[in-house]
């Protein structure tokens, strides 16, 4: 009875009703009371999310199909009882190509906003720390790096680098790393001025010491806040890069890369194969944002 | 021990047209406790920032301050660092605003002992646990656990001396160490920090805007104004006898008990960095100004009391001393 109480209480009496003792019931509780206080864009967003992670994680055992098998005689089929999505010009089932394409479409861009968040923080931490010639020489290199087009920077690596997830991930990490440095330049400039950093300056503390021991966990939640609002952009920038041919490559299931491929079919009147893996990119980033600005704006990256 | 001489600094920033260190001088001996007083701006904080060379970059400073005759000015990186973490200790006025807020009183009080003078961290936690006992806080295992927040700020402060006497300095700054704290608390943490002081034989630079403490609190005391010592006494003749206007003025800005005669608050306003003097900076509030005052380098006139004070009037009346409660009375 107690856990029926528990989980399910009528909004009313839930004040009436004695504590529950501590433990599972309780925390239960409490979790679905956090959830029921969320506004409803941002739990719909985040159970998406959720779903496209787990779904992410399990594709091998929830798959309906094999994402690679090709079946000629169901080229470009809309919806029906076997394959739930349509297929694709080859018959390759677009649900399972979906599923298994999220790892490579959500694991890609949290690999290169890792990598642009180590540069970034590193640089922007040391401008704001160094101060004089190695602020002015990291603020000049990112201004040099805002005023280039991004896609064109990242053209231009793989150009020389050649093409391929890696090159793609790595080159998109350089083009972020710059927004980091700015940013935490910025957020590390007024928390250094705080007294605490000078008061253990005076006693003879390292500045690497104060940096890494002091002042970044110190930043740690509005750079976190930062990077989930970050997240969707890099996404895109990321499915971009593989619908202009640069990122993924072929047989991966990608999403851009999809799109790329799908587009071919819209001229002959099939629109799924485009239109499933567009949508998921759709869907996935206005997820992201939606999350991203409530998780940043608890954690208080955008009041800075 | 800490002799400052000479000591001018001159701030990079475009506003400020004077220096905000004039020809300061200071002594603080072995075991004394020296009272630093003056209006903010006028550069005590300033002139604790030099001993531990934490000026803004781009200062440029003349003169020397010499610790045990090491001139601090000319020490490169290690020494310096040797000498903020081991030799001179600082307390802040803002004790809440001095710890790191996500890091535990355990961590802040062991880091230094850890990192900078390389004790083991279990020797560090006792030694932890011995400081904060010395300097009254009581359940100090349960403290160490606390965060800042968790603790009041005359606790804090407790917290803070406890970290500088951790080096085992042997110059103490005490930067407006009690200004932000109630009056039971401030005389607590005095108490401890003149117990420590002597305990030690501590030179102790006790900054203040507060000439009624200082004058109770420090053996010598110096006043400050526009970025230059104006008079430096022993403190009990400070408070009898003051012999720069400037003091005297200090001293009847504030009520004493028992006393019904007004405030007197100074006319005008704290000269700021962008005001610049031909003469004495006083000379514009001064009850006893005459216009050569306006021109006369302010140079130190030596006191019968032990101290001296840099005003034109007392090189024409040596002997004389101010009145304190009637600054405007003093030269009609």
């Amino acid at each position: 009875m107690t856990v029926q109480t528990a989980t399910s209480p009528a909004p009313g009496r839930r004040s009436a009703q004695p504590e529950p003792p501590p433990g599972r019931g309780r925390l239960l509780r409490t979790g679905l009371r956090h959830v029921r206080s969320w506004p409803l864009p941002f739990t719909v967003a985040a159970a998406f999310l959720a779903l496209t992670t787990v779904a992410a994680l399990l594709a091998p055992l929830i798959a309906p199909q094999d994402p690679q098998a090709i079946d000629l005689n169901a080229s470009s089929a809309p919806p029906d009882g076997v394959h739930l999505l349509g297929t694709d010009q080859s018959g390759r089932d677009l649900l399972s190509r979906v599923l298994f394409g999220a790892r490579t479409s959500l694991v890609a861009p949290l690999a290169l906003l890792l990598c642009a968040a180590v540069i970034g923080v590193a640089l922007g931490t040391l401008a704001a720390w160094r101060g004089g010639w190695t602020d002015a020489l990291v603020s000049r290199v990112t201004d040099v790096m805002f005023a280039f087009p991004g896609l064109l920077f990242v053209v231009l690596i793989i150009a020389v680098f050649g093409d391929g997830l890696t090159t793609a991930v790595v080159a998109l990490a350089l083009a972020y790393s710059p927004v980091i440095a700015k940013y935490t330049r910025s957020i590390a400039l007024s928390e250094r001025a705080k007294p605490y950093i000078d008061a253990y300056r005076v006693q003879g503390v390292s500045g690497f010491s104060i940096c890494v021991r002091h002042l970044l966990p110190n930043l740690a939640a509005a750079l976190l806040g930062y990077l989930v609002l970050m997240f969707g952009e890099v996404l895109m920038g990321m499915t971009t890069l593989s619908y202009l041919g640069f990122g993924a490559q072929p047989p991966s299931s990608e999403w851009g890369l999809m799109v790329k491929e799908g587009q071919a079919a819209i001229v002959q009147g099939a629109l799924w194969p485009a239109l499933v893996p567009g949508t998921a990119i759709a869907l996935t980033v206005v997820a992201f944002n939606i999350v991203g600005v409530r998780v940043s704006d608890r954690l208080g990256a955008r009041e800075r | 021990m800490l002799h400052i001489e000479n000591l001018t600094a001159e701030l990079p920033s475009a506003t400020t047209r004077r220096p905000v260190l004039r020809q300061v001088d200071l002594r603080v001996g072995t075991g004394e406790v020296v009272g630093l007083v003056g209006e903010s701006g006028s550069g005590k904080s300033t002139t604790a920032k030099t001993i531990l060379r934490m000026l803004p970059d781009g200062t440029r400073v003349r003169g020397a301050v010499r610790l045990e005759g090491q001139d601090i000015l000319d020490m490169d990186g290690p020494r310096l660092r040797e000498l903020r973490s081991r030799r001179v200790a600082m307390i802040h006025q803002d004790p809440r605003a001095a710890l790191n807020p996500v890091r535990t009183i355990g961590d802040f009080l062991t880091e230094r002992m850890v990192h900078t003078l390389g004790h083991s961290s279990r020797q560090a936690e006792r030694q932890a646990l011995a400081l904060l006992t010395a300097v009254g806080i009581t359940h100090p295992e349960q403290r160490l656990r606390q965060y800042p927040h968790e603790l009041s700020g005359g606790m804090l402060q407790r917290v803070v001396i406890a970290s500088a006497l951790a080096a085992e300095p042997e110059l103490l700054l005490a930067d407006e160490a009690t200004s932000a704290l109630d009056v039971t608390t401030q005389a607590e943490i005095l108490a401890i920090l003149r117990e420590h002081q002597r305990r030690r034989d501590l030179g102790l630079l006790f900054i203040t805007h507060d000439l009624h403490l200082a004058s109770a609190y420090c053996d010598r005391v110096y006043v400050m104004y526009a970025g230059q010592v104006v008079e430096q006494a022993p403190a009990h003749t400070l408070f009898s006898s003051p012999r720069h206007p400037y003091t005297a003025a200090l001293l009847g800005c504030t009520p004493k008990l028992g006393d019904h005669t007004p405030v007197r608050p100074i006319p005008g306003r704290p000269p700021s960095l962008g005001d610049v003097f031909t003469g004495c900076p006083f000379a514009a509030r001064c009850p006893a100004a005459e216009p050569a005052c306006e021109t006369w380098q302010p140079v130190h006139t030596r006191t019968a009391e032990g101290g001296s004070a840099a005003c034109r009037l007392l090189e024409r009346h040596p002997a004389e001393s101010l009145p304190t409660t009637s600054p405007q009375e003093v030269h009609p």
